[in-house]
């Protein structure tokens, strides 16, 4: 059985291309250019899915990417449209939201139960008691949700596209291509989006059996076509409307981000179901999808039906039906004057009845509930909305087209900040107060006739192209006197409901009235508490009904009730479309393939690779192996790290010392060039924010670092403070520019000595010194530093020679039995030497006082950033304090962990911040936060460990070293 | 089917009685009026009634009922913060929470789900041990798991999050909850509403009128009503109150954003969070993934959603599930959240005598909702703050008694 019909004009299939797929189990035949529910439709099957909430059968409502009652699985994918989406060949098929196939969905017998399950039903029970919630939360979560999720769908990248242009306009339809035409032949750049497959709008279904209609459309196209500055993108949507015009134009392959300086929407309008009593079985559809059916896919909806109307548009579905061959019954018009006598008249030739003043009282179902037996049709009076149910007429049919009115696709509109109201002339919202740059067109704008619509589109183009700064004659678009294409209540209640308002969510009209009656009585609430709009379609067949229906239970006009925030997106849009590409950036050091050859583990550190240690020259050890082997070859001999990470910022200018005083809590005017001094930075509350160092180059000008976790910090609040100053002080961020590594222990100035000719002894180059010397042919930066080992030294080169000078240096130290270190070690060794590291070691509280940083301050200087807080904490007690401390000798309970709480007298006094076992001191040391009075040297204090035992521990001075030679402490 | 279906089918008395009166015209003068009808504001209201016999209350709310971040949060209750204060301030409202369906007669959907905050990196584990031993010290039931027993509880999530953080463990907060957030404002409304308090929506507070250093009453869309207390209770829109008083807070906003997807089958029974990714995603009980990132970077006052938070989130998210590239978003929004230095509220008495401030609720406050209304009642019946939100004063800044959440409330919720 098909009801495929002979060609039509400008359909959209492609007979040439048959395809056959499964749908449930059966094999179907479709062409190219089907979507999965118009070749269904067209093989007969008119159950399509079944219900989010009482699991009813639905079949086809608006073909305009809105049935989500219509949804299906192909086994990898879920929730797939089939409205829209094409049919391809081989697919297999299903329902999504069933158990046991759609037909026989076990979960049906929801829908017996639905007087049980009113409004709202969820809140008002499952909860006593409260020990059984969760056995009902399961039972709920099973029965809600669509589509299950495949979790083996692969990761899809899809790279986003951007574009710029002058106008961009939001849909392909009359008034969208008139706009289009008339703002390129101003000159401008435009970009016309429409989510059909092909452009035209309504043209492809309403009026499209007529030869002007399809003249109109050719020659709209034509002119778009053959115009270069008109690029037309059809089968993608407008996702949503962002700050600055943004609108994301979502497709098939990914998504094209348009920044455009001007957006003209013209998006149309959806047409909304009447409301009566099983309005949602399959073969009652929107006269707009019946025309869809018809036009595009040469599909007769129906062989027997009737068309339930409230504007002109019924009428002429009405005629497209007849003229497909099927048996319309009657035209049943919910108005009381009916459609102007012309086209009524022309209904009547065809034979078929029309009935004014009358309305569908209810549909009257198969016996199997999947489909339409006959309509029940009785006298409506239109103001009062009231059916007299009464004096009921039956009209045996398979199918009813409805077409009672239109809610304007303003969704974009509303994100851009239109002020709409509501006019009663179309008995529509319409855009009142528009954003710069932002106009409507057509029906969006409330303009329904096609003349009117082209010039509604052509003055939105003018106005567009007046605000883009061309002189250009307005267009006046004249008032066309028509009835309104929208019928103010086109709702019948019924005492045993089933009248659906939501087909999403399965909401009544009595589910409103109740909603209201329980104190959900403005529209923000009531849709929270019936969730209309909130499913997939997101109110698009919805939300202007159930503003209609708030309003006569407040008896207030329409515009009083107002309409619910529309947010992104307009349709629901993929996740991978979403994130494209998606960035990960990795930074790697002139060193890292050294690293990695030399069995560096590498681990992340911020967005750097760095080795915590070495499986040194292919053999394998435990970390803690490792990283013990790596510190002692720093203690006894030499080791070197990749420090390439350190921030490296260059600051320069007249201001370069009164930058640093204010910015640092040091002292910088009286350091001599090529000395270095320590670098705190805090935050206004007195926090310790960075330590690093800074090197004075010359009069005017500093090499400063910083710690590799805070680099793009203190540059960002260097940049910020110059700025705010207004200091003369130039910055240059050398992160990366600079390679540099720290060359550490007893034997490193030997080593060094072998590749440098410049005197770096102890004389020439003691501790915090810097100088600029040759190191193995290459210009350098060398540094004594301390942090890890008392000599060391610190070499920065540019990123280009990274490499070379660590190799040498490192077979400059073969016979010394150098070692490189990485930062796990790096860890153990600050720790032996007593210092501590920011933000490891410290929080986002800590200030110098607590962390022994006070000599760092110097309170006398005018003024650094954190001082006026440091002058009123000075002034306060101190509640913790960071301390070293070492465990008892040979210790060997249960060990401590970073982290673990000091515990006194069962409250929480502090934490520990580091803790390591030293082998070279053969000592567990570490550093924690301890109560004031058990901070100096040789107290004890207790560490909580995982198990919950205690540890005493003693606190000591840093370094740990004198732990060496002295038993005690 | 539960009882209370049955009846409710089987009745002809359609439908249950309004949950609040439709309270349209103030009266001239109140005992209290509360700014604010968020879930902070209406648990305030129904704790003064309750706890305190005060019903002569209005709660005075610009546009509907939860409709500022109440109705647009992501509902994550947990307890597992930072700082003792903290955990045990949290902890009392997720005391309360577990039993409020029930004292509120309404079903708020709180289902404990477990919670997991992710580490990807040495320091985030450091933190979440941190976290762990101090909740674990005040009776609280977190504690830090291995990439094990996270897959266990969530066999879909990537650990490797696609190669680009690999997971190395969470601290795990067995409490950790989400709930119905329109539920919970409209119980508490529905229940002060029944003891008294009267509830007026679109009706704004212009004006705060004071007189010698104390609050004599407020001016409003419907006219000047007096009272000698006053609460604020209006979260993103603190500073607009605020300067009307003349008072200083550091209290900052920040859009927060979220969006949810496409209902689906349940298959993700936990609440997942990573700091890294700045993602968190939950599971509704409609099937809904429920997911939100952390704070827009730049101060905003406003509720516009934007583009780059989709992408950014949706990339991470697929990070964590590959296989949620062709799930679809369906919705997304943004509130004001209201950012104080520290990320813990400031509640409590202010300098002007009669004038209470309840903000600084972030990304973290209705999780606080019962225990903040509790407490503010108190507040205002007795003029003395309980020892509970006592580290949680405005002076604490001025001070330098931060309560340093950070660690714990960035991106968590
Ligand atoms: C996207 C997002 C996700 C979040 N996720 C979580 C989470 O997972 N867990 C968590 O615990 N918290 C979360 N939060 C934070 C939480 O939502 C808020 O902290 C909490 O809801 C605040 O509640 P409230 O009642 O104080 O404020 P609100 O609910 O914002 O209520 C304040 C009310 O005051 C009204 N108002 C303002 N000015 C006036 C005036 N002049 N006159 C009258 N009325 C006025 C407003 O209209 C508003 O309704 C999230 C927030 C956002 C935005």
């Amino acid at each position: 059985m098909t009801s495929r019909i002979a060609k039509k004009r400008g359909e959209w299939i492609n007979r040439d291309k048959p395809l056959t797929f499964q749908y449930e189990g059966q094999t179907v035949q479709g062409y190219e250019g089907d979507t999965i529910s118009s070749a269904l439709w067209a093989a007969g099957i008119n159950v399509l899915g079944r219900s989010f909430k009482y699991h009813r059968a639905r079949g086809v409502l608006s073909f305009a990417n809105h049935d989500v009652n219509a949804m299906m699985t192909d086994g990898v994918d879920t929730n797939i449209r089939a409205d829209v989406w094409p049919v391809a060949d081989g697919m297999d098929i299903k329902a999504v939201n069933t158990i046991g196939g759609v037909l026989k969905d076990k979960n049906k017998y929801i829908d017996y139960l639905s007087p049980f399950l009113p409004v709202g039903f969820y809140y008002k029970t499952f909860y006593k008691p409260k020990s059984l919630f969760p056995f009902w939360e399961d039972k709920i979560r099973k029965a809600a949700g669509l589509g299950e999720v495949n979790f083996n769908y692969p990761r899809i990248i899809k790279p986003k596209k951007f574009a710029h242009c002058d106008v961009l306009i939001i849909g392909a339809g009359l008034s969208g291509l008139s706009a289009a035409v008339k703002a390129a032949e101003q000159g401008l750049d435009v970009i016309v989006v429409d989510e059909n497959k092909q452009a035209g709008g309504s043209l492809t279904y309403d009026y499209a059996g007529e030869q002007t209609t399809a003249d109109t459309l050719t020659s709209l196209l034509g002119k778009v076509e053959s115009n270069p500055n008109i690029r037309l993108i059809t089968d993608a949507y407008a996702g949503g409307f962002y700050g600055d015009k943004l609108v994301p134009l979502v497709g098939k392959d990914g998504i094209t981000k348009v920044w455009a300086k001007s957006v003209i929407v013209a998006s149309g309008a959806f047409e909304q179901p009447p409301v009566f009593r099983y309005n949602d079985l399959p073969g009652v559809m929107l006269g707009s999808a019946a025309q869809r059916l018809i036009h595009r896919y040469a599909v007769k909806p129906f062989n027997k039906g009737v068309v339930v109307t409230a504007n002109d548009y019924g009428y002429r579905t009405a005629l497209d039906l007849a003229s497909v061959g099927v048996d319309v019954v009657a035209v049943i018009d919910m108005r009381r004057n009916g459609a102007p006598r012309d086209l009524s008249q022309k209904v009547r030739d065809k034979g078929i009845a029309v009935h004014i003043s009358s309305c569908i009282y209810e549909v009257i179902p198969t016996s199997d509930k999947l489909g339409v037996k006959a309509v029940s049709v009785c006298p409506y009076d239109d103001i009062s909305a009231g059916a007299d149910s009464g004096h009921t007429v039956r009209l045996s049919c398979d199918g009813v087209a409805m077409s009672a009115g239109w809610a304007p696709a303003a969704a974009l509109l509303y994100q851009a900040g239109t002020k709409m109201r509501y006019d009663y002339s179309v008995e529509q919202f319409v855009p009142d107060e528009l954003p710069e740059g932002v106009f409507a067109a057509g029906k969006v704008n409330g303009v329904f006739d096609s003349k009117a619509r082209q010039l509604d589109g052509q003055r939105a183009a003018a106005e567009a192209a007046a605000f883009l700064g061309k002189t250009v004659d307005v267009v006046t678009v004249p008032k066309v006197e028509m009835a309104p294409p929208s019928h103010p209540y086109p709702i019948v209640e019924h005492p045993k409901g089933k009248n659906f308002v939501d087909f999403d969510e399965d909401i009544q009209v009595k589910d409103f009235i109740n909603a209201a009656k329980e104190g959900f009585d403005n529209i923000e609430l009531m849709k929270r508490f019936t969730t209309v709009g909130m499913g997939p379609s997101q109110g698009k067949h919805s939300n202007m009904n159930a503003i209609r229906i708030l309003a006569r239970v407040r008896q207030l006009p329409v515009e009083k009730i107002g309409t619910t925030t529309a947010r992104p997106f307009f349709h629901p849009t993929p996740i991978g479309h979403l994130g494209g590409r998606g960035f990960h950036p990795h930074r790697y050091t002139a060193m890292h393939e050294w690293h990695v050859d030399n069995g560096g583990v590498m681990m992340d550190a911020g967005m750097w690779m760095r080795p915590a240690y070495y499986q040194y020259r292919g053999r394998t050890m435990s970390a803690m192996e490792a990283v013990q082997e790596e510190a002692l070859a720093v203690r006894q001999q030499a080791g070197m790290i990749d420090g390439s990470t350190l921030g490296k910022i260059e600051v320069f200018g007249a201001d370069a010392t009164e930058f640093l005083e204010r910015f640092y809590t040091g002292k910088f005017s009286k350091q001599k060039i090529g000395e270095s001094r320590i670098a705190l930075l805090l935050d206004e509350a007195g926090v310790m924010v960075d330590d690093g160092l800074a090197v004075r180059v010359d009069d005017e000008k500093f090499y400063v670092s910083t710690n590799s976790s805070n680099a793009a910090t203190v540059y960002r609040e260097m940049q910020r403070n110059v700025q705010l100053w207004g200091l003369q002080v130039t910055l240059v961020n050398l992160t990366g520019a600079m390679a540099a590594m720290t060359l550490a222990g007893p034997k490193s100035r030997e080593i060094l000595s072998t590749l440098t000719k410049a005197d770096i002894s102890e004389a020439s180059l003691p501790d915090g010194n810097m100088i600029q010397a040759e190191i193995a042919g290459v210009d350098a930066k060398v540094m004594r530093v301390s942090f890890v080992s008392d000599l060391a030294f610190e070499i920065h080169v540019p990123y280009k020679a990274g490499l070379h000078v660590w190799k040498q240096i490192m077979a400059a130290g073969e016979s010394h039995g150098i070692r490189p270190f990485g930062t796990d070690v790096q860890r153990l060794l600050r720790l032996e030497m007593g210092h501590h590291l920011i933000s490891h070691d410290t929080d986002g509280l800590t200030n110098p006082y607590e962390a022994h940083s006070e000599a760092l301050l110097k309170m006398d200087k005018p003024f650094f950033i954190g001082q006026r807080s440091l002058k009123i904490i000075a002034k306060k007690t101190l509640n913790k304090k960071l301390v070293n401390f070492v465990l008892e000798k040979d210790f060997t309970g249960d060990m401590p962990n970073e982290c673990n709480l000091v515990i006194e007298d069962g409250n929480i006094k502090g934490r520990v911040t580091s803790i390591a076992y030293s082998k070279y001191l053969n000592r567990v040391i570490g550093f924690a936060f301890v109560a004031p009075e058990q901070g100096s040297t040789g107290s004890t204090f207790s560490i909580r460990t995982d198990s919950g035992a205690m540890v005493k521990a003693t606190v000591v001075k840093a370094p740990f070293f004198h732990l060496l030679d002295n038993d005690g402490e | 089917m539960p009882l209370g279906l049955l009846k409710y089918g089987l009745s002809s008395e359609h439908p249950a009685p309004r949950f609040f009166r439709d309270c349209t015209e103030p009266k001239k003068s109140y005992d209290a009026v509360i700014i604010g009808g968020g879930g902070h504001g209406l648990a305030a209201a129904y704790y003064l009634a309750k706890d305190y016999g005060i019903t002569n209350v209005a709660v005075l709310e610009k546009g509907y009922i939860g409709g500022g971040n109440t109705g647009r949060n992501t509902t994550i209750v947990r307890s597992n913060y930072l700082t003792p204060e903290g955990v045990n301030f949290y902890d009392a409202s997720v005391k309360i929470y577990e039993d409020l369906s029930e004292e509120l007669d309404l079903n708020l959907f709180y289902s404990t789900r477990g919670h997991f905050t992710l580490a990807h990196t040495e320091s985030a584990m450091r933190t979440m041990r941190w976290r762990a031993e101090v909740n674990k010290h005040v009776g609280v039931e977190s504690y830090v798991v291995g990439p094990e027993e996270i897959s266990k509880a969530c066999p879909q999530l990537d650990i490797s999050c696609s190669g680009q953080a690999p997971i190395l463990g969470a601290l795990y907060h067995a409490p950790g909850s989400v709930a119905r957030h329109d539920a919970v404002a409209w119980g508490y409304a529905k229940e002060a509403d029944r003891m008294g308090v009267e509830i007026f929506q679109m009706t704004e507070v212009t004006g705060i009128d004071t007189k010698g250093g104390k609050v004599v009453g407020v001016n409003t869309s419907k006219g000047y009503i007096s009272t000698n207390r006053v609460l604020s209770a209006v979260a993103g829109f603190t500073p607009r109150i605020t300067e009307m008083v003349d008072l200083q807070t550091p209290i900052v906003i920040h859009p927060l954003q979220a969006c949810v997807s496409e209902p689906m089958k349940p298959w993700l029974d936990t609440i997942l969070v990573s700091g890294s990714l700045h993602v968190y995603v939950s599971q509704s009980s409609r099937g809904e993934l429920v997911m939100g990132s952390s704070l827009d970077p730049y101060e905003f006052h406003s509720t516009r959603s934007s583009l780059d938070f989709v992408e950014g989130l949706t990339t991470h998210i697929t990070d964590m599930f590959p296989f949620l590239s062709n799930v679809k978003v369906v919705r997304q929004w943004g509130g004001m959240a209201d950012i104080t230095p520290d990320f813990a509220p400031i509640m409590g008495k202010t300098p002007l005598e009669g004038f209470y401030l309840d903000a600084g609720w972030g990304t973290w406050g209705f999780k606080a909702t019962p225990i903040s209304g509790k407490t503010m009642a108190e507040t205002i019946a007795k003029d003395m703050a309980p020892d509970l939100i006592k580290s949680f004063r405005l002076s604490r800044f001025e001070d330098y008694e931060l309560t340093g959440e950070k660690g714990a409330a960035s991106v968590g919720h």
